[in-house]
């Protein structure tokens, strides 16, 4: 029961009786209009006999029985009837009454009453077109799409569905594993091991100062320079900070072909659940969640708009949140998501400040399905303009201008008084400023630091075997990145909120950053470096080279180098 | 290249030469030439002092790129000496990252005009590289002076290359211009 797009033939048949036609487009899902004429057509014809036939083009329709046949050949244009018709040795025209029988010279056959001219597809009545199929598929998509995924994630209940589909991803990438352990087991070439965790070189850890006053006179000698030397060679084979702009290194293949950087083919069997998984994920995924991305991001729009006419009060804002809460739900789904959070009894509270590590643009709608934060951030144009500017009528979102971003006295001052309100809902910030490949935190900037308040660490940690959530803005734009997102398995994460924290006594802005990074990074399981996110796009300031330049000095003056001089010269 | 074309291909030369591959290919992106810019936009490296100065050993005399097997050359000094190197067969050609090798290499961080002797001032250009602002020009100048006067054994106040080797003679040079890749 399949569609037939393209051509179909029904071929004809013998002793095809016009009182058959209903039956016949009835089994052909043809239109009612369609088969009335046709009998109309048939009977003004006078025929009583068996066959009929029309020339030229066939049309799109769904069989319904394929064993019955009946040639049908329809005009080209706009499906009208009427035109010279092919001869047959069963059937030839007979002054416009055919018969089988009878075996005479082809006439044309009289001009038929135009069918009229399909309509627009779409409208189920245009069998020419094959419109009711498509759109009877349509309505079917639809009906699934809102039944088995809209719905409950406006209720907030799950169907298992993506339970399924998760263990079926799981269970095939470990075959793929497998499968590619054991080729790998072929002695050549041997492929060195990607790097762990640890890097690819033994780092020597030795500060500067141990080593080079473990030389016997701690003063300057040639030797010195092997320091500075090795540790440039390090960095040139493998440095920290680059490495984390880029995405990561998966330790075994997850079937998509963006990280097949290290794997060669395998054997046969990987190739073809590879090349399954491109159908799967292109024709069957990409449209599924488009679909549902688009619904969600539409009824953002607009129920956050409805809600925004409503007076101030407490009906609002509970219906904000529900606006919130069920398409963040949706846009979860829309990437096929899966979520754990952890020690929900953390959950950031009304007039704090809630802190988490940068991976990509989604991390927001990650966090906001479990809670309703207030935004921070730039006014964009857009799409993300219009989004924004719906969603602050409904809710005190913190969007700036361009200009107002860079006078950083504005910007505390807007977000203290934020969060000076305690009816207020927690604002969520990304101190790191760019996205991060998730293997590390980066230095947090100061200024969400100095506003005050409460601090709600949460650390964000995706598992990168399903598909890799980083954006490289460097080397994709947004919308190359969401197609990479909406084709990739899914998006696994775990979210761990962390108890919230304070700004001890006499503990400076920067200081306090780096304890709530540090707490976020070990629980995320992540790396700390003390590097700039902002190194991605620009150089390194000189004060660092200047701070080991001081440094060295340091030691150089401090073992006496210099005032043993003095005592040289002052005893000749 | 002199390495690969070593009689005894052993392992670790493979392995080593494997590594630093996979190194550049994960941060190569476009062809097999490496730039004075690839490199400065590390970060680790720009703050080095030496900085420049190592990524001027990359590049030939008088050319702005680098290829692969330019890189490897260098790269190569820094492979460590195996023990087993130690005893074979002393016809062939000294390999890379034997000791002389590794101080030649040191050597020509400090000499800059290759004329095979350090002189005061090139002294106290690395000497101002290393410590910046932090210490007047009167020090420094008596620091490369005590130091070079030590160091120089034939009095023409220059530092030859076997007078470099004299004074370093009691430092591990294998384990300081070494490094060790983990697999």
């Amino acid at each position: 029961m399949s569609l037939m797009s393209g051509y179909v033939k029904l071929r004809y048949t013998d002793g095809f009786q016009p009182s058959e036609t209903q039956e016949f487009a009835h089994a052909i899902k043809f239109d009612i209009r369609c088969a009335i004429s046709l009998k109309r057509r048939l009977t003004s014809t006078g025929t009583t006999s068996n066959c009929f036939q029309f020339s030229s083009c066939l049309v799109l329709f769904h069989i319904h029985r394929p064993s019955s046949f009946a040639q049908f050949s329809f005009a080209p244009r706009a499906a009208r009837f009427g035109l010279p018709p092919r001869s047959s040795p069963r059937c030839r025209p007979v002054g416009g009454v055919y018969s089988r029988t009878r075996s005479l010279p082809c006439r044309p056959y009289p001009r038929l009453r135009p069918l009229p001219t399909p309509q627009r597809p779409g409208r189920s009545g245009s069998p020419m077109r094959g419109g009711a199929g498509a759109s009877q598929v349509g309505t079917a998509w639809l009906a699934v799409v809102f039944g088995l995924i809209i719905v409950p994630s406006a209720l907030g209940i799950s169907l298992g569905i993506s339970e399924a589909y998760m263990w079926v991803l799981v269970k095939t990438l470990e075959w793929a594993t497998i499968r590619l352990q054991k080729g790998a087991k072929k002695p050549q070439p041997q492929m060195p091991r990607t790097p762990t965790a640890n890097g690819i070189i033994e780092r020597d850890e030795t500060p500067m100062e141990k080593e080079i006053s473990l030389l016997h006179r701690a003063d300057f000698e040639f030797s010195h320079i092997f320091y500075f030397c090795r540790k440039g060679f390090e960095a040139i084979v493998e440095d920290e900070v680059t490495q984390r702009f880029s995405s990561e290194e998966l330790l075994s293949w997850n079937l998509l072909t963006r990280t097949n950087v290290n794997f060669h083919y395998i054997s046969l069997r990987l190739t073809v659940v590879w090349v399954i998984g491109v159908i799967v994920r292109y024709c069957f995924l990409l449209p599924l969640r488009f679909t549902l991305a688009a619904i969600g991001i539409i009824s953002m729009i607009v129920g956050t708009t409805a809600v925004g006419q409503l007076p101030n009060g407490r009906v609002k804002n509970y219906l904000s949140e529900v606006v919130h809460l069920t398409c963040s739900r949706i846009l979860v789904r829309a990437l096929s998501g899966t979520i754990h959070y952890h020690n929900k009894e953390n959950r950031p509270q009304k007039g704090g400040i809630c802190v988490a590590n940068h991976t990509s643009p989604i991390d927001a709608i990650i966090l906001t399905n479990d809670g309703c934060y207030a935004m921070v951030g730039q006014v964009h144009g857009g799409l993300m303009g219009i989004i924004q500017r719906a969603t602050v009528k409904a809710c005190p979102h913190v969007w700036f201008e361009r200009s107002e971003i860079k006078d950083r006295h504005l910007v505390t001052k807007r977000l203290r008084e934020h969060v000076a309100d305690k009816t207020k809902l927690p604002i969520l910030i990304f101190p790191e400023g760019t996205c991060i490949n998730n293997t590390s935190v980066m230095m947090f900037k100061k200024g969400s630091f100095e506003i005050g308040g409460t601090i709600y660490p949460v650390a964000i940690k995706y598992d990168p075997q399903f598909g890799d959530a980083f954006w490289n803005s460097s080397k994709y734009n947004i919308v190359s990145y969401l197609l990479r997102i909406m084709t990739s398995w899914a998006i696994v994460c775990n979210v761990w909120y962390l108890p919230p924290m304070v700004r001890k006594e006499g503990e400076d802005a920067v200081q306090f950053a780096n304890r709530v990074r540090s707490a976020i990074a070990r629980q995320g399981g992540l790396t700390e470096l003390p590097w700039d996110g902002g190194l991605k796009r620009a150089k390194v300031k000189d004060t660092f080279k200047e701070e080991q330049q001081k440094n060295y000095s340091k030691m150089l003056v401090r073992n006496g180098s210099v005032g043993s001089l003095n005592a040289e010269t002052e005893s000749d | 290249m002199a390495l690969l074309d070593q009689k005894n291909n052993n392992v670790s030369i493979t392995v080593f030469i494997l590594c630093c591959v996979h190194t550049i290919m994960t941060r190569k992106e476009n062809g097999w030439q490496e730039h004075r810019e690839d490199f400065q936009r590390i970060p680790e490296l720009a703050i080095n002092p030496l900085g420049d100065r190592i990524i001027n050993a990359f590049f030939p005399e008088g050319e702005d790129q680098v290829n692969f097997r330019g890189f490897m050359r260098t790269l190569a000094h820094f492979r460590p000496i195996e023990d087993n190197e130690k005893s074979k067969d002393q016809n062939g050609p000294e390999p890379l990252n034997s000791r002389s090798n590794k101080l030649h290499f040191a050597f020509r961080l400090y000499d800059l005009d290759k004329d095979d002797k350090i002189s005061r001032d090139e002294l106290l250009q690395v000497l101002r590289m290393m410590v910046g602002v932090n210490i007047s020009d009167e020090q420094l100048g008596s620091i490369a002076d005590r130091t070079i006067q030590e160091a120089d054994q034939d009095g023409d106040s220059a530092i030859s290359f076997a007078e470099f080797v004299k004074v370093l003679e009691k430092v591990d040079v294998e384990q300081k211009m070494s490094i060790r890749f983990l697999h």
